[in-house]
């Protein structure tokens, strides 16, 4: 922990990408993505025209080549699954260095690992730049209900509360000589995840009371103002419309 | 066991998310009841409690260790609504300011772990509390079944996800008992920590606990003139028409989910799987969708030639379904909330027609 109110993911910055309404970023990087799915696995080249796409964001954005490998690792389950994909899978075998491998396994493993690595990269450069709590701001304006803006605004805002106080019950845990070894172990877990969630909820309630003696009648008042010009969501758009562009030309090439 | 981009097709993941949306907009509705005006900071701590529990990890068996799914959990310990909202926020604020699990598939991830997990866990709990007397001993028993059918169920509805718009060339049944085989063992895990926590719970603050609402005696006063009065100031218990609804409404989108997008996979060119399957002879005792003769069946094979307008357009179609669908479901329960006391189908009819 430790991160004090900046989020892990988050890098502050002032650039174009930076700088853009948050309500601009989110739909393009979620339409982005919709088109990468969209796109046929034949097509290779398309992917390596989205991988370029995101490398030039990156550039623009200031975020450095070793932060988003370091935070791939989050993929790492799902590589491996799709390694195993051409052993487990049926159909036509082809021998690849002496392996009988399923052709249409090949096929659905380099589909998944393509679209889920250009997914995450999306995703962490939407992470990286911009604030969560511009992020949730941006979800508001793009009329998301409140509640459950409210909700995730309160969870962000408190997590590592939640987290601190479960650190400091593993410390004491193991303060006193214990560690999870097997199932017998269960009980001594469920008794902090027991006490955690009364520590939650208790503490929901102290918050909720607090924040009733300051007024608050279920809607959080919105200070900075976000305007996007029509600028905004052009350069905004400027991602997913050069994406589109590509897979349209992949669909009518294939 | 987040999914990421590129595993489900386009059409699948955007049903899952016209559905995934529609069951956090019934959820908002009765989420309100659970938790009086409190709903926004109350659930962020118990979103903030899912996000934390989810990271300890508990040994299962032989070195391997596990962690809590929570969706039932959260149901018995803060209703079933609430728990579909908090972990669904869990997963939102990890696909966005996390990066884990793809936002094409958040409807996916949403539907599987959020919905089915809490809507499956809070539905056996009820089934037992209702069938048996009610006591205290009862709770972490039900929670314990619960929590244990729901991850297997939950695991078997990502295969059969899988089986409809999945991108991978593997035989279905396969796939089915290893999921199912290796989540049955996760499930016991999970049953028995969501069993010991809401026992610890009980123990501690019994009136935390949702599920457990009623169980305590009532309060009676006695005056000195022989008078009694009872006192309740205790919510009342959930009523088991309330318990059962999500397992219905659940029940009935996935349902429409299904009609919706299978009928346009029975109509369009079988996909890699079928095919890898009829190539192999795998399907030999394979029986033809029930729904493949619906109008979209013929609407994707008939009505249009060139076949990937068709798969386009049967699965907008599909998709229109299910968010119609949907809506429909969601007017029809807010409608009976504001009325009070009208029989669902009637109310159903008036919409429809």
């Amino acid at each position: 922990m430790g991160a004090g109110h900046t989020h892990q993911l988050y890098r502050p910055g002032d650039t174009v990408v930076h700088r853009l309404p948050p309500h601009c970023k989110l739909p393009a990087v979620a339409a982005f993505a919709v088109v990468v799915v969209a796109t046929p696995r034949e097509a290779f080249w398309a992917f390596g025209v989205y991988a370029l796409l995101l490398a030039a964001v990156a550039a623009v954005a200031r975020v450095p080549a070793r932060f988003l490998l370091r935070r791939m690792v989050i993929e790492v389950p799902f590589v491996v699954f799709a390694v195993a994909l051409p052993i487990i899978g049926l159909g036509e075998r082809v021998e690849v260095l002496g392996l009988s491998l399923s052709a249409e396994g090949l096929w659905s493993a380099w589909n998944i690992l393509a679209k889920a690595t250009l997914g995450v990269v999306a995703s962490i450069l939407l992470a990286a730049t911009t604030e969560p709590r511009a992020m949730l701001l941006g979800a508001q304006r793009l009329r998301l209900p409140q509640t459950l803006v409210q909700i995730a605004m309160f969870m962000l805002r408190y997590m590592d509360v939640i987290l601190d106080e479960m650190r400091r019950m593993r410390v004491a845990r193991e303060s006193r000589g214990f560690t999870a070894r097997d199932v017998r172990h269960l009980p001594v877990i469920a008794k902090s995840a027991g006490a955690l969630f009364i520590r939650s909820y208790e503490r929901g309630e102290r918050v909720h009371l607090a924040m009733l003696s300051r007024g608050y009648t279920g809607s959080m008042p919105v200070i900075d103002d976000l305007r996007a010009t029509a600028r905004n969501w052009a350069t905004a758009a400027s991602l997913p419309a050069a994406a589109l562009a590509t897979a349209v030309l992949s669909w009518s090439v294939s | 066991m987040h999914v990421p981009d590129g595993f489900f097709n386009a059409a699948v993941s955007l049903g899952a998310g016209a559905f995934a949306a529609a069951g956090l907009a019934v959820c908002l509705r009765g989420a309100r009841r659970e938790l009086d005006d409190r709903t926004a900071p109350m659930a962020g701590l118990v979103a903030a409690f899912i996000f934390a529990v989810q990271m300890l990890n508990f040994p299962v068996a032989a070195g391997t260790s596990g962690h809590l799914l929570g969706g039932t959990l959260a149901a018995v310990l803060v209703g079933p609504y609430t728990a579909v909202l908090c972990v669904a926020v869990v997963l939102l604020v990890q696909g966005f300011f996390f990066a884990d699990g793809g936002l094409t598939a958040l409807g996916i991830n949403i539907t599987i772990m959020a919905i089915v997990t809490a809507v499956v866990g809070w539905a056996v709990f009820r089934l037992i509390t209702r069938a048996v007397p009610r006591s205290r001993a009862v709770i972490p028993v039900a929670a314990f079944v619960g929590a244990a059918v729901s991850v297997p169920v939950a695991a078997l509805v990502f295969t059969l996800l899988f089986w409809i718009g999945g991108t991978a060339p593997i035989d279905v049944t396969s796939v089915a008992l290893a999921m199912g085989g290796v989540h049955v063992l996760i499930g016991l895990g999970e049953g028995l920590i969501t069993a010991l926590t809401i026992s610890s719970v009980l123990a501690v603050r019994p009136d935390l606990v949702y599920g457990a609402r009623g169980l305590r005696a009532k309060l009676v006063l006695r005056t000195a003139g022989g008078g009694t009065t009872e006192v309740t100031g205790e919510p009342a218990a959930p009523s088991p028409a309330r318990g059962l609804r999500p397992l219905l409404i659940g029940g009935a989108l996935v349902t429409v989910l299904l009609a919706g997008v299978v009928s346009f996979y029975a109509s369009s060119s079988p996909d890699g799987l079928e095919r890898v399957a009829g190539d192999k002879g795998f399907n030999a005792g394979e029986q033809d969708h029930a729904l493949g003769d619906s109008p979209l069946s013929d609407y994707g094979v008939k009505g249009v030639q060139d076949e990937r307008l068709a798969v386009g357009i049967a699965g907008i179609a599909g998709v229109a379904i299910t968010v119609a669908a949907g809506g429909a479901i969601f007017y029809a329960v807010r409608r009976r909330d504001r009325q009070g006391g009208l029989e669902g189908a009637h109310d159903g009819e008036k919409i429809t027609a």
